[in-house]
Order: structure tokens, then sequence, then C-alpha cells
């Protein structure tokens, strides 16, 4: 009898690109559902633009490249990219800042670059970045949270608002988000408490996105629970950010927010989980894993308190991704039988 | 269970498997019936080709030696049983590129006559020096029973000036679906403790661990009745975690030992010799029993056979003979493997036959289009997690697949053992051992290339170097030549000059005496 010939291993784990990002996409659902309580019909328009507009635009690079596209439209990266942007973009955002948005994440952060696993930069990050600098306006307007929000704004009036550019009763609804509310008070020279006191805050921090927090934070634990994730990016952001706040909230309280604050409003938790732990742009080494996430939880807090955006997940996690070959190099593991090299 | 307790270090990376340990290891071992051809490769072991000694055509006995071994790092091979040499031609054998090597082909009479070949028993080990057992051990065709083959008796030959603290027997077993030493450490454990005691000897050392994963209840409890039956206070048991690849001669070394054997060295700098429990036994059987090595326990199993077995089988025996013996192939056998599924050759044919490295015969229904493609590098990290060398095979495949090897070698390119673990979890389907196996041959045949144009360099520039030299020393010689030949002349002269000047003094000397002496005469 003859047999093909092949080159062991001749089996292989269970493990595969597509399983691992539809995880992610699991995890990420808590977040959104209560994303989605929060803010309507705002938050689902954002989703589908962002994986309708993600998917075309993969479609048609891929189509362009002369790819293969079955394998890479079915391996989920592109529609991470666009839940992870429709999430970070204020809930009702505009169509055509989703689809810019999108442009600058799958066209040129992903595809001008090579594609899937040639990235230096986390695509869905440059895509919001890229808009929070050229719409600053459109990208801080976000509806005030409220219960429920369906029936707050119905469906005519947040098509209105994504098609059309809005319409006279929508500023009325609008709110600052915590951490923006806090810094332009405090810029105000008002002292926390005296912020804290106006009733958008809550038992963490900021009413509606401190459950949004708690969601994303259940979802990150589900992922380290599956093993899709490692614990360093999480940690060391985490703890970084804890420890940076802690810091300054123990020598100044009513000038600086509380490490519970900085955890739960804003991007943390969704960063800690969710975008400094796209393998394709961060680092590779346990080790370089925790100078990496530490460092984007340090330049977090740094630029929350003294920098000109309020939040800053999305710039920090840019810049961190830019160390990274410099990281990994100095960070590598010591193989068997040698001595312990550089790092 | 008699348990040890021992402290055992952690090796990093390392997968759970799905083991299919239990389809092959709930028989006896039989010994296969002789096969119509027995098909003996020269080589079976890694060093050079021993130097054949019958022709065809040739009788032989059971034992008798076909191959000779004169010469470093040669292991003969013996005759598996006796009759007749029908041929000495190139045959396909077991090789990663399905390559064909020189091989005696036997035909048995079926008396399995062993004449008088066997080599003179030392029942008494303990009176015979190391040297004279390891040169047993040698003759005896004695290898490396795990697969990587290497003379047995090289490993034991230890210099004094690293003492040999502990033998460390590998009974590990790491790999999916085999089970021939366990079912061997089950059935032989007193042949193969004596075994080691041999080589304890040998190396003269006092320790023998000998470590065998969890996953093997029964071989473990029979290894440990065996020794304590011995009444053998230096040999010990340790079960240790079932985790691919512990099986590895390093990794094993690390997980008993906590020692490192240096990157690219051998486990003896760290006073360590490490062999495997069938090594053991053969060491038993040619030195006390006088027998050269020349049948092995192997395994046949996966879902491509109808009855997967642990057989006792000559070497030479046609892998299509011993599928015969464990029921025939199923209607899912899709691929044809030597070895485990970790690390295992593929091949092509069933007319391959079983050397001394054939531990298992793998038929298995995963098929050659059941692959999935493979994706780009999404730098997820699982491959270095799963390592148990530390490298970061991302790095490595990244530089293999741009050819940059230098960046690869700096990246501990040669470290790596090719267990496969990375491939095993890569998201991505990357066949990253390929890469690496790609990248290793590319550098040797580098290395070797550079220096054959070293040599041939040096030749050319030891010619230029000659024919310079020849020149220098002509003209050296002719500026000698000519400075003689000056100072000849010159002196010449002056010899011709003093010569005559005396010849001048003489005759007025002369001239003046013959005067004297006339006016004496005249006075
Ligand atoms: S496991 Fe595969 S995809 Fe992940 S880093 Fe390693 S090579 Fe890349
Ligand atoms: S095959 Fe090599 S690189 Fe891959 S896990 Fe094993 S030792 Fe590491």
């Amino acid at each position: 009898m003859m047999f093909n010939k092949r080159t062991s291993p001749y089996v292989t784990g269970k493990q595969d690109v597509s399983v691992i990002m539809r995880q992610v996409l699991y995890a990420l659902v808590p977040g959104t559902l209560v994303l989605i309580w929060y803010f309507g019909w705002g938050m689902i328009s954002n989703l589908l633009l962002a994986i309708v507009f993600a998917e075309l635009l993969e479609w048609g690079m891929l189509t362009l490249r002369q790819r293969p596209v079955r394998p890479f439209l079915s391996d989920y990266s592109a529609v991470v990219t666009a839940w992870l942007l429709a999430v970070a973009m204020p809930a009702f955002a505009p169509w055509w800042l989703i689809a810019l948005a999108m442009v600058f994440a799958v066209v040129i952060a992903k595809h001008l670059y090579g594609g899937l696993g040639y990235n230096p930069f986390n695509p869905a990050m440059i895509g919001y970045a890229a808009m929070l600098v050229s719409y600053p306006v459109q990208m801080t307007i976000w509806p005030a949270p409220l219960d429920f929000s369906f029936a707050h704004i119905g469906l005519g009036q947040a098509v209105q608002q994504v098609f059309a550019g809005g319409s006279q009763s929508w500023d009325a609804l609008t709110a600052a988000t915590p951490l923006d509310a806090v810094k332009v008070n405090l810029g105000l020279h008002k002292t926390l408490n005296e912020i804290y006191a106006n009733g958008q805050f809550g038992l963490l921090a900021g009413q509606a996105w401190q459950w949004v927090s708690v969601a994303w934070l259940l979802g990150g634990l589900w992922l380290l629970w599956q093993r899709i994730i490692s614990w360093h990016i999480p940690v060391a952001l985490l703890g970084s950010l804890t420890l940076m706040a802690g810091i300054f909230w123990m020598i100044n309280p009513q000038v600086y927010s509380s490490p519970l604050f900085h955890l739960f409003s804003g991007a943390a938790m969704l960063g800690a989980f969710f975008i400094a732990t796209d393998p394709v742009s961060a680092s590779t080494t346990p080790l370089g894993k925790l100078y990496y996430a530490g460092g984007i939880g340090a330049f977090t807090y740094i630029i929350r308190t003294w920098g000109g955006y309020p939040d800053a997940v999305a710039f920090s996690v840019i810049m961190l991704n830019m160390a990274v070959p410099l990281i990994d190099y100095y960070t590598q593991p010591r193989v068997y039988g040698t001595k312990r090299q550089q790092g | 269970m008699i348990q040890t307790l021992r402290k055992l270090w952690r090796n990093p990376g390392g997968l759970h498997l799905d083991y299919h340990k239990e389809i092959s290891n709930t028989k006896p071992v039989v010994h296969v019936p002789l096969a119509d051809e027995l098909i003996i490769p020269l080589q079976q072991h890694t060093g050079y080709k021993p130097t054949l000694t019958v022709a065809v055509g040739d009788y032989v006995y059971k034992g008798q030696e076909i191959a000779s071994h004169t010469g470093f790092m040669k292991v003969p091979v013996h005759a598996s049983t006796s009759g007749t040499i029908t041929a000495i031609e190139e045959r396909p054998i077991a090789h990663p590129s399905g390559l064909s090597d020189l091989c005696v082909v036997l035909k048995p009479d079926g008396k399995d006559d062993w004449g008088n070949t066997r080599l003179s028993p030392y029942p008494d080990y303990t009176q015979v020096d190391g040297e004279t057992l390891r040169l047993r051990i040698c003759a005896a065709g004695i290898v490396g029973m795990g697969g990587a083959v290497f003379p047995s008796a090289i490993k034991l030959n230890v210099h004094d000036n690293i003492p040999i603290e502990t033998l460390v027997i590998n009974g590990a077993e790491c790999e999916p679906y085999i089970t021939c030493d366990d079912m061997l450490m089950r059935e032989q454990p007193e042949e193969i403790l004596r075994g080691v005691q041999i080589m304890m000897h040998i190396i003269n050392t006092q320790h023998a661990l000998i470590g065998i994963e969890d996953n093997k209840p029964e071989a473990i409890a029979t290894m440990q009745a065996a020794v304590a039956s011995l009444g053998e206070r230096r040999i010990e048991i340790a079960a240790i975690p079932t985790l691919y690849p512990s099986g590895s001669e390093k990794q094993l070394i690390k997980i008993l030992t906590g020692k490192e054997v240096p990157s690219g060295g051998r486990p003896a700098q760290v006073g360590i010799v490490c062999h495997n429990p069938a090594t053991a036994r053969a060491i038993y059987r040619a030195v006390v029993l006088g027998e050269p090595l020349i049948d092995r326990y192997l395994t046949v199993t996966g879902k491509g056979v109808a009855e997967p077995c642990n057989l006792e089988v000559p070497l030479g025996t046609p892998v299509q003979h011993l599928i015969e013996q464990a029921g025939g192939y199923t209607a899912a056998a899709k691929r044809l493997a030597m070895g485990g599924p970790m690390m295992g050759i593929s091949l092509q044919s069933d007319q391959i036959p079983a050397v001394k490295a054939t531990n298992c015969i793998l038929v298995s229904d995963v098929a050659e289009t059941e692959q999935q493609t493979a994706l780009p590098c999404i730098r997820c990290g699982r491959c270095a997690e799963s390592c148990p060398a530390s490298l970061l095979p991302q790095q490595l495949y990244w530089y293999a697949r741009s050819r940059d090897f230098d960046k690869a070698e700096q990246y501990h390119l040669f470290d790596c053992i090719e267990c496969g673990c990375c491939a095993y979890v890569c998201p991505s389907h990357i066949k990253l051992v390929d890469y690496y196996r790609f990248a290793k041959a590319e550098i040797r045949s580098q290395r070797e290339a550079k220096a054959k144009a070293d040599l041939a360099r040096e030749r050319h520039e030891f010619h230029l170097e000659r024919i310079e030299r020849a020149k220098r020393e002509k003209a050296e010689k002719l500026a000698k030549h000519k400075e003689q030949a000056k100072t000849n002349t010159d002196d010449g002269k002056k010899a011709a000059i003093q010569a005559a000047l005396e010849r001048a003094k003489a005759k007025k000397a002369d001239a003046a005496a013959a005067q004297t002496a006339n006016g004496e005469t005249s006075a």
C-alpha cells in the first residue's frame, strides 16, 4: 500500500484563528448588551454599520491584493476590529464617521501594512484615534445614558441622527462622559467632591459607565478562563493604572481621582482585556507583555491627568505598539541550556 | 503502588495531548513470525556506515555479523535469523526525505539457527572492566533504541574528569500512541534493571534514576517491585507528570535533576548519562547472554490498523508484515508513519523495514487533504508558551521564512528539538517545524559549502604560496650564488695577489740566499 508523505506533527490542536476571534466576540457580548441598555438604537446602529463597512472593506482589499478571500473573510478578524470600534465610538455616531474610521482601521492600519498578522498598530485604535484627532466634536458627543434608552430615543430619531446629522432636540440629550466631566470641571478649579456631587456619578465611577466596565471585566475574565488571552497584559495594564492613580490620589484626593474611578470609567477595562491584548500588535514574550501593558497603563494615566484628551487608552496603545519590536528584542526568554542573555 | 517522594523540576512549555495509549497496551507482546524476506539496512545508527562482510549467496547464521565496525562511530549489524543473502542493494528506508540506502536482503531458512555465533557471555560482568564491556556493547550492535540511535558504547565512554553522578533511564515514553517501552517495562523489568546495573558498573556511578510518566502506573509498579526484589538501593523509580515532551532527553534530565544540558553540549558535561530501557535490556542480553541486537519491541497502532498491539520484531521485517500481524489495514488507513504523531517520519510505502530506531508504526486516519490552509502568523505567542526549550518559535519562523539564517541562529534555532509543540498549538496552522528543519538543513549545507570553499581557498592559497615560495627560494639561491661567486672571485684575486706577492718574496729571498751563499763561497 502506498501513502502520501507529510511532515510531523501529524496532529494539531483545536485552536484556530477563527475560533479565537469568535471567542473574543462572545466575550464582548455582555459589555455590548449593557451599552445597548443605556444607549439603545445608538449602539445597534454603530455595530451594524461598523461590521458592514469592515467586511466590505476587507473583501475589497483582499480582492485588490489578490488574496484568497474565503479563509481570510471567515477568520472574523475584521469583525472583531469593527466591533471594538463600534463600542468605542459615541452612540448614534453618524454613518460617515464610522465609515471613515473603518477605512483607517481596515485599509490603512491593516491592509496597507500587509494584512492580518503584519500590522504593527492595533487597527481599531488607529481608526479611533484618527477620528478623535480629525473630528473631536463628533467624537465626544455622547448621548446622556438613560435607563432603557430605546424608550427615550426612538428609532426614527436614531435613524435621523445617524444618517441626516442630528436634529434640534439632540443637544438636550447629550452629556459629557465621566472622564470628560471630571477633566473639564477640574479645569474650572472645582474640587472632586464638588464634581461628584452633581449626581452623574455612581458607586464606582460614572453611572452608566461603571456597569459597562464591569461587563467588559466579566467578558475579559471569561477570555482568561478560556485561555484565549494570558493574564500578563490585563494585570499589568490595570496594575500600573491603579498604582499611578493610587499614588496621586493619596497625595491629593481633591484633585486626583481614585484608582477605582480610573478603572471603571472610560476604556480601561475594554483596553486591558480586548484592545491591548490584540496579539498582532502586542508584545509576545511573557516579560515583554508586562512592560508593554504596564506602559499603556502608565501612559493612560498621564494623558488622562495632564494631557489634552479625557481618555487616552487609544493613544497609549498606539504609542506602546511602536515600542513592541524593541521590547520583544530585549525580553527574550532564557533558552534551555543557555546562560541568561540581554534584558 | 509504592511511590518514591522525589523533588521534580518543572520544565517550561509542554502540552497535554490525547494519548491513545490504551488501544495498544492491553495484550501481551508476541514475537513476530519470520517474514519471507528481511531487509537489513547497513546503517542503523548515527555515524559512519559499517563495512559489509558478506556477499550475495552467502549462508548466514542467526546473530552473525553482516557488517563490521572497525573505525570510529561505526556499529556492526547482525543477521536477525539464519538464511541466505539474496541481494545487497539500495532499498527504500525510513528517512524523512524518502531516501534509499544499502541493505542486505536475507531469505530466512526458517531454522532460526544460531550456529555458534553467540558472543562469549560474561555471566559475572562485575569481574570485567568497563572498556571490555563497552567493546562488547559495540560489537553487539547496540544503539539508542529510543529513536536517536546514537552508538551506546560511545555514550558510555565517559571521561574521568567529569564524574557521572546519575544514570538516567528514559522510560517517559511521552509521545501519544507509543506503548512499547511501557510493555517492555511491564514484561522485562529484571532484564532492564540488570542492564542498568551493567551500565552503572561501566560508568562507575552509584545512582540511577528511571523516569516514567505517571500515565503508566503498571510499568511504575512493576519496575518498583523489581527494584525491591533485586534489593537494589542505588536504582530509583521516579513517576513524572504526563506532559509532552517530557521524554525528550534534555527535558527529562531537567525534570529529574534540575540540571540543564548546556546548549550544543552533551549530558555527560553535567554528570549525567541517559539511556532508554530497551537499550538497557539489549545491553544485558549482549553482556550476560552474548546475544547481539537483532530484535526489538515496537508498537503497531492507530485507527488505520485492525488490532493495535505491541510486537517483538526481528530487525529488517517489512512494515507490511507487521501490519498483517496487527490484523491488517482498516478502511480508515490514510497515513503511515514510523514513530509517534508528534515527531515521527512519514512513510510512503509499507515495504520499508523495521530497524533499531523503530519504536512505532502508526497508521492514522487523518488524510493530507484534511489539513487546513495556513493563515499568516497573528503573533499570538501560543507557540512560545508551549515551547519546552523556551524559544520564540514565531521569530524563528519569521527569520527562517525570510532566509535570514544568521538571525535564526541568534534566536537559538539549533536548540529547537523539533518536538512539534509549537506547530500543534498554532491557531494559524503554520507548519512551523518544517521551517526549522529547512533552515537547519540550509545552514548546515551552507556551512559545508563554506568549509569546502575554505578548504579550496586554502589549497589555492597554499598552491600560490608554494609557487611563491619556489620563486622566492630560487631567487634567494640565485642571490646566494652570486654573492658566493662574488666573494669567491674577490677572495681569489686577493689570494692570487697574495700568492704572487709571496712568490715574489720567496724569489727575492731565494736570490738573496744564493748571493750570500755565492759570496760566502767566493769569500
Ligand atoms: S502560534 Fe502560530 S500564529 Fe501564534 S505566534 Fe506562533 S506562529 Fe504565530
Ligand atoms: S519544535 Fe522547536 S521551536 Fe517548536 S516547540 Fe519544539 S523546541 Fe520549541
